[in-house]
C-alpha cells in the first residue's frame, strides 16, 4: 500500500465534473507526477489531498489515515506540505522569518503561547532554518523582505518553507511555471537532490516536461476529471492514448 | 538582559528615564508666564497619558501586529473601572486587588467576545466588536444599572464594607491607596520659578506603563509576535504551514484586552468613579486614532499617539477666545478679530477638528505616523554629514 491512497474520488462544481472517480496510490519515498491538459482537474485533486476542497464521495487516505474533514493545519502537522501554483509567502516578513515560522510549527505544532521566549535564543530552531536558507542558496538574502524578492527566488523561499518541515509528502503545483530556464534547472537540481536523500514523497503537478521527465518515478496522466493512465515515464513517452489526449506535438 | 538585545535594553531604559523624569521634562515653561498653558506636568493630565498609553500599546498588540481592527475595545475598559470600583467598595482601598482583578476581567471578557467577533475577518469582525461594545455600554447603562449605577456611575460610598480596612474613623471616605501611600499624595518641588509635582498616582501608573511596554516588547520580539505578524501577511500559508491562526488571534485579542481592563482599573483608580460613557464607541475610537496617529505596529508609536492627542486634548480645549484675544493683539484690530474668528472652531470646543485635520494630515503624508515622521527627520539629519563627504555609517548585519 502507497503512503497516499486517493480511492473513487468524485468533486463536481455545479454542473460540472471536475474529477470523477479518481484513483491513484504513490509509493513511498517515490516522485509522482500528475499531467494533463488544462481544466484536466489537476488542481482540484491536489486542493482535495491538502483539505481545500472535500470530494463529494471517495476517500484520500495519508500513512493510513484519513485526510478528509480535516482542516488544512491539520493536514501539514500529519506531514503534508503544498507548493502553491502563486508563491504563498509572507511578504512583509523577512526571508529568515519566512523559514522560521515553518521550523517552529513542526517544533511547537499548531499553536504554542511562546509569548516570551525570543526568537534570538532559539538556537536550535536558527541554525535548522540557516541550513535551508544555504540549501536553497539564499542565506544572504536573509535580511530581505521576502515580498522584495524575484518571482524565482519567491519560489525557492517557498520550497524551502515546505523542506524545512521536513515533509514526509510535498506536493508541488507547478514548481517552475513562469520561471526562466536557468530558474528551472536549478530547481530541477534542488528536488533531485532533495529526493536523492531518500526521504520524501513528492506529487508533482507540471505542465513542463522536461521537469517531469527528470523527476517523476511514476507518471499519471489525468484528462477531464479522469486518470486515463499511469506508468512509467519512458512507457509514457511512448504511449498512444497520451499522445493523443494530451501530449501531442510536445512528445516529438 | 531581561530576555532583551543590547538595542532593545537601552531603549527600555530610556522609556523608563523619560517615564521617571516627566514630572519635569513636561513643565519646561515659567509658572505664571504666557506659556506656562502648555505645561502638561500636572498629575491629571499625566496619569492619563500613562493610562492610554497602556491602552494603546496592548491595542497595538492585536491591531498593529494582527491587522484585525477591533472597534469595541472601550468595552474593556469600562469592565475594567468597574471591577476596581467594587474592589474598592468591598475588599479595601488599596488598589492592588482592584487592578488584578480589571486585568482578569478584561481577560475574561476579552475571551468571550473574541471567541464570537474572531469567526469572521475584516470588516466584519470590526462591526461584531463594536456591537458587543454598544451592547455592553447600553447595558451597563439601564438594565445593570445595580452593578454599575447606571447614569450615575459608580463610586465608593460611606457605607460600603470594605472588609480589610480598618472601619473609617471620621466619617469621610478614606483615600485610595497602595500599602498605605495615598494616590493623590504630591511632592511639589519649588525650582527656578517652577512648580514640579512628583504625584504617586503618577508614578504607579508611569512604572506600570513601562512594565507593560516591557512586557509587550517582549511579545514583538517573540516566535508568539512573529506569528501574528505572520497572520496579517499571509493567514493561508500560515494555516498550509500546520499553524491554527484562530488561537493566535484569540490569544492576542485576550492579551490586548486584559491591557485594556488594566488601563480601565487605572483610570478608576485614580479617579473612582466609573461611568458607563467610557464603553462608548468614541473611546473605542479613540484608540484606534491612537495607533494610527503614532504608528502602526510600531513599539513607540502607540505611546507617542496616546501622549500627543491627550496632551492636545487638554491644551487645545482649554484655548478660548480670550486667549486667542490675547495672542493677536499685536495685530491690527480688525485683523486680531479676523484672525480669532478663523482660529476659533479648532480650538477650546472645537478641538475635535483639530484632532481630525491632523488625523487626515498624518495618514495622508505619513502613513507610519509620527514614528514614520521622526524617522524621516532623523534621515535628513543623518544624511547631512555624508553630504559633507564623510562615509556613510554601516550597519553590521547583526
Amino acid at each position: 500500500m502507497g503512503i497516499l491512497e486517493v480511492k473513487g474520488v468524485n468533486k463536481r462544481f455545479g454542473g460540472l465534473r471536475a474529477l470523477s472517480d479518481v484513483n491513484l496510490s504513490v509509493q513511498q519515498n517515490t516522485c509522482h507526477a500528475i499531467i494533463g491538459p488544462n481544466g484536466a482537474g489537476k488542481s482540484t485533486l491536489l486542493n482535495c489531498l491538502v483539505g481545500k476542497l472535500i470530494p463529494d464521495t471517495g476517500s484520500v487516505l495519508f500513512d493510513g489515515q484519513s485526510v478528509l474533514g480535516r482542516k488544512p493545519h491539520e493536514i501539514n502537522q500529519m506531514g503534508i506540505s503544498r507548493v502553491f501554483q502563486t508563491p504563498e509567502i509572507f511578504a512583509d516578513l523577512t526571508v529568515l522569518e519566512n523559514v522560521l515560522i515553518p521550523c517552529f510549527a513542526k517544533r511547537d505544532g499548531a499553536y504554542r503561547l511562546h509569548a516570551f521566549e525570543t526568537v534570538a535564543a532559539e538556537r536550535d530552531i536558527l541554525a535548522q532554518a540557516e541550513q535551508m536558507l544555504r540549501d536553497v542558496k539564499m542565506w544572504e538574502k536573509r535580511e530581505m523582505h521576502a515580498g522584495s524578492l524575484s518571482r524565482g527566488d519567491k519560489r525557492r523561499l517557498e520550497m524551502a518553507m515546505c523542506l524545512s518541515q521536513r515533509p514526509k509528502l510535498l506536493l508541488l503545483d507547478e514548481p517552475t511555471a513562469g520561471m526562466a530556464r536557468a530558474d528551472t534547472n536549478n530547481t530541477i537540481d534542488l528536488l533531485k537532490e532533495i529526493k536523492g536523500r531518500g526521504d520524501i514523497t513528492m506529487v508533482i503537478i507540471e505542465h513542463d516536461m522536461h521537469v517531469v521527465f527528470s523527476l517523476a518515478d511514476r507518471i499519471t496522466v489525468l484528462a477531464q476529471g479522469t486518470p486515463l493512465v499511469e506508468d512509467t515515464p519512458d512507457n509514457i513517452k511512448g504511449h498512444p492514448k497520451v499522445k493523443e489526449a494530451y501530449l501531442g506535438e510536445a512528445a516529438h | 538582559m531581561l530576555g532583551l538585545g543590547k538595542k532593545d535594553l537601552r531603549f527600555l531604559l530610556i522609556v523608563l528615564l523619560l517615564t521617571l523624569a516627566a514630572p519635569i521634562l513636561l513643565n519646561p515653561f515659567a509658572e505664571g508666564s504666557a506659556m506656562a498653558q502648555f505645561n502638561a506636568g500636572y498629575p491629571d493630565l499625566m496619569q492619563r497619558i500613562a493610562i492610554f498609553a497602556i491602552f494603546a500599546v496592548g491595542f497595538n498588540i492585536l491591531f498593529g501586529l494582527t491587522g484585525y481592527l477591533s472597534f469595541g475595545h472601550a468595552a474593556f475598559i469600562g469592565i475594567g473601572s468597574y471591577a476596581m470600583v467594587w474592589m474598592l467598595k468591598l475588599l479595601t482601598m488599596n488598589i492592588l486587588p482592584g487592578l488584578i482583578l480589571a486585568t482578569l476581567m478584561g481577560g475574561a471578557f476579552a475571551l468571550l467576545i473574541g471567541y464570537v467577533s474572531l469567526r469572521r475577518s475584516g470588516i466584519y469582525f470590526s462591526i461584531l466588536t463594536l456591537a458587543f461594545a454598544q451592547m455592553s455600554f447600553n447595558m451597563a447603562y439601564s438594565v445593570l444599572t445595580p452593578i454599575t449605577g447606571g447614569e450615575n456611575g459608580l463610586g465608593p460610598a460611606l457605607g460600603d464594607p470594605r472588609i480589610l480596612d480598618a472601619a473609617a474613623a471620621n466619617g469621610t471616605i478614606p483615600e485610595v491607596n497602595l500599602f498605605g501611600l495615598s494616590m493623590r499624595a504630591t511632592y511639589e518641588l519649588d525650582l527656578a520659578g517652577r512648580v514640579f509635582q512628583f504625584n504617586a498616582g503618577y508614578y504607579v501608573c508611569g512604572l506600570l506603563s513601562v512594565l507593560m511596554f516591557y512586557l509587550a516588547l517582549r511579545l514583538f520580539r517573540s516566535p508568539f509576535g512573529m506569528m501574528l505578524r505572520a497572520i496579517k501577511c499571509n493567514q493561508h500559508r500560515l494555516n498550509y504551514t500546520g499553524l491554527h491562526s484562530r488561537p493566535y488571534m484569540l490569544s492576542a485579542f485576550v492579551i490586548s484586552g486584559m491591557y485594556a481592563g488594566l488601563a480601565g482599573g487605572l483610570m478608576a483608580a485614580m479617579d473612582p468613579l466609573a461611568g458607563a460613557d467610557r464603553m462608548q464607541w468614541q473611546a473605542s475610537g479613540e484608540v484606534v486614532l491612537m495607533v494610527i496617529l503614532g504608528g502602526v505596529g510600531t513599539m513607540l508609536g502607540p505611546v507617542l499617539g496616546a501622549g500627543f492627542i491627550k496632551y492636545c486634548e487638554n491644551i487645545f480645549s482649554k484655548i478660548n477666545d480670550h486667549v486667542l484675544h490675547d495672542w493677536f493683539s499685536i495685530f491690527p484690530k480688525w485683523l486680531e478679530n479676523l484672525l480669532v474668528t478663523v482660529v476659533h472652531p479648532f480650538v477650546g470646543q472645537g478641538w475635535h477638528l483639530t484632532l481630525g485635520v491632523l488625523f487626515m494630515l498624518v495618514v495622508i503624508f505619513l502613513p507610519g505616523g509620527l514614528i514614520e515622521g521622526g524617522q524621516r527627520i532623523g534621515r535628513l539629519i543623518r544624511r547631512k554629514p555624508d553630504a559633507k563627504g564623510k562615509a556613510p555609517a554601516t550597519t553590521p548585519a547583526e
